[in-house]
């Protein structure tokens, strides 16, 4: 479905001028009687620049009429649990959009977006970092999805202090999780397209635990053999992506590695205020801007209301699609890439100085 | 002395007559030959630390060597290089290959663990006449060499369950960021940065970040502030120009130096060292590639660069500051001329082409 709306998109954008003439090959979907019925999506709007961005995404949203309906709870990132309702909610509609939650650092509150993760057993992140048409990098060709263990690795959360003074935090790898996260992202691979699938890790230092992980993604490789399959140390890697980004294609990772490679590459393509990702698990997806760094923003771009929408924006396409609503996906994607290519309602962090209202507006505009 | 090194390359690329010269006023005595231990390592290290023997000879510089073949796939440093050493208190060294899995564990980290060289220190900075994505770079990653991610415990709970410790103390943490500190202040530099995790990881991260916090109230004139490590990696290649000194713990240094190497130019040409209290050991300053590929060992086309300055690094530690500046001045109009590169910069050198070309430019 995503080479469908890419086949569209490059038809629109060879020809600026005319944009919607009548297209010589269309692109028909047919439903099953009763796919429009509308569906429930849990929204959680976060804090900092949260309710800002999910606010644009209500208002695309009913723009187009789309068959979503958001159920919204408040969830702030110092609460200590995430509250019952919410839980629920999530569990009954099986999607969930949100906006960042500040985990505050030191103090002890455990980070609400790990719980929401852990709980529901989404074990998977996915981020995808393209370059944009339109947004100037100083990286080509880049074209990286991640795709990061989401359980456990360092961030199991164990720690202790021995003696007063020493501290030690317990990573732990287990084959069960490293599994499924290679078979989930040479799946993703196959189904879309995809040639080559690379593992990053750090076996030479420690053997035990990131050997466990290449061991599982050397079995499931063997499933493959379409796809070339190899293995990068994540010190080597962090310098390849920024030297030559377009060795990479698909990426598998555990989680910390995961979570500074989809920065570093969300970076290079273009910032994370347009990189769309989401979390997936066998039963449940929650959807939210992909790479994690500036997600709740700081307090300057809350008052001015200049937070960037559009990783959210591409963040509720990719939600679209998951809900099988396909054209609803490709008309707001197609929007979103015309604002961001025209280049005249930029956020700052895409070299421009608008609000996020005004680039709200001129999606909504760009939607036909 | 970077500075005064600084000064003397830019009166030296702008006119020949010097107006300022700079005189070092040695001790009677300071020329005696200092012996600096040897180990070329695998894979390119026996050609990159062939090219410092070389240049060193051609300046007569007032060092010799005590070379020792070290493999990575050995089980232990053996007690003679030890030995060696610790006598010498200086080392150089090309890369050490870890194996990846196996019942190995790295030497490189062996070296430092046992000599207790707790700071990594890495200078990543545009070079004049390299061009790359990213400009304005001058970046220092002193990373914390001895715990943390890096300290080799782990073990298998029950088939398939594997738990890997990551220990966190005052101690390492607490003179790691006074190294950092004294480092900014000597060297003029007015920014430290803490990278850390400690919004997931508080105690272990939350306690490396109140180290850094007491440290920098001795500090008032050093503005030091924090960053999540994640931001950290995006930052770095959106906005590199906002870092001045970054202070880490092992892991996130290894993978934010080799960034900042790789937005700056490549590994291939940035220096660093390794320092502890009694013992130094300097060799190309971010850790990949400094091993290479078969492919890059058979043509003899490895990058010098990175060594050659590292030894520049390792001059000035021994307080030959002239012959430092030489060296130094000799490489970057190499770099700067573009004529002669090894293939990570974008030529088709091989390594004693470069060599050369740094002879020829010693004065």
């Amino acid at each position: 479905m995503a080479k469908r709306s890419v086949s569209i998109l490059t038809r629109l954008l060879t020809n600026p001028s005319s944009p919607f003439t009548a297209p010589t090959r269309s692109i028909t979907y047919m439903p099953r009687p009763g796919d429009g019925a509308p569906r429930t999506v849990t929204l959680i709007p976060g804090d900092g620049i949260g309710p800002l961005v999910t606010g644009a995404v209500e208002q695309v949203f009913e723009a187009m009429h789309a068959p979503v309906h958001f159920e919204r709870y408040e969830v702030r990132g110092h609460m200590r649990k995430v509250p019952e309702e919410v839980m629920e909610s999530v569990k009954r509609n099986k999607v969930c959009l949100k906006g960042g939650l500040a985990t505050p650092v030191g103090g002890g509150v455990s980070s609400l977006n790990m719980q929401l993760r852990k709980e529901l057993d989404i074990f998977a992140s996915l981020v995808n970092c393209i370059n944009v048409p339109g947004l100037v990098t100083r990286h080509e060709n880049v074209d990286i999805v991640v795709i990061r263990e989401n359980t456990e690795g360092e961030y199991a959360g164990l720690e202790h202090e021995v003696v007063p003074g020493v501290v030690e935090s317990l990573k732990v790898i287990t084959k069960y999780c490293s599994e499924r996260i290679a078979r989930y992202a040479f799946e993703y691979a196959y189904l879309n397209n995809r040639k080559k699938v690379t593992a990053v890790h750090k076996a030479n230092i420690m053997k035990l635990a990131d050997g466990l992980f290449l061991e599982s993604c050397r079995e499931v490789a063997k499933a493959y053999p379409g796809i070339t399959y190899n293995e990068i140390i994540v010190d080597n890697c962090c310098m390849q992506l920024v030297a030559k980004p377009e060795q990479f294609d698909v990426m598998v990772t555990p989680n910390l590695y995961g979570n500074l490679i989809a920065n570093t590459a969300a970076g290079i393509a273009g910032g994370t205020g347009v990189m769309p990702g989401g979390n997936v698990g066998a039963e449940h997806a929650i959807f939210e801007q992909g790479a994690s760094a500036g997600n709740v923003g700081n307090d300057k771009i809350v008052e001015q209301k200049k937070a960037n929408p559009m990783a959210l924006l591409l963040s509720s396409a990719m939600m679209l699609k998951h809900l099988q609503f396909p054209t609803f996906a490709d008309r707001l994607e197609i929007a979103v890439k015309q604002v961001i290519q025209e280049g005249k309602w930029r956020t700052k962090d895409l070299g421009g100085d608008c609000t996020t209202q005004e680039v709200v507006d001129a999606v909504i505009k760009a939607l036909d």
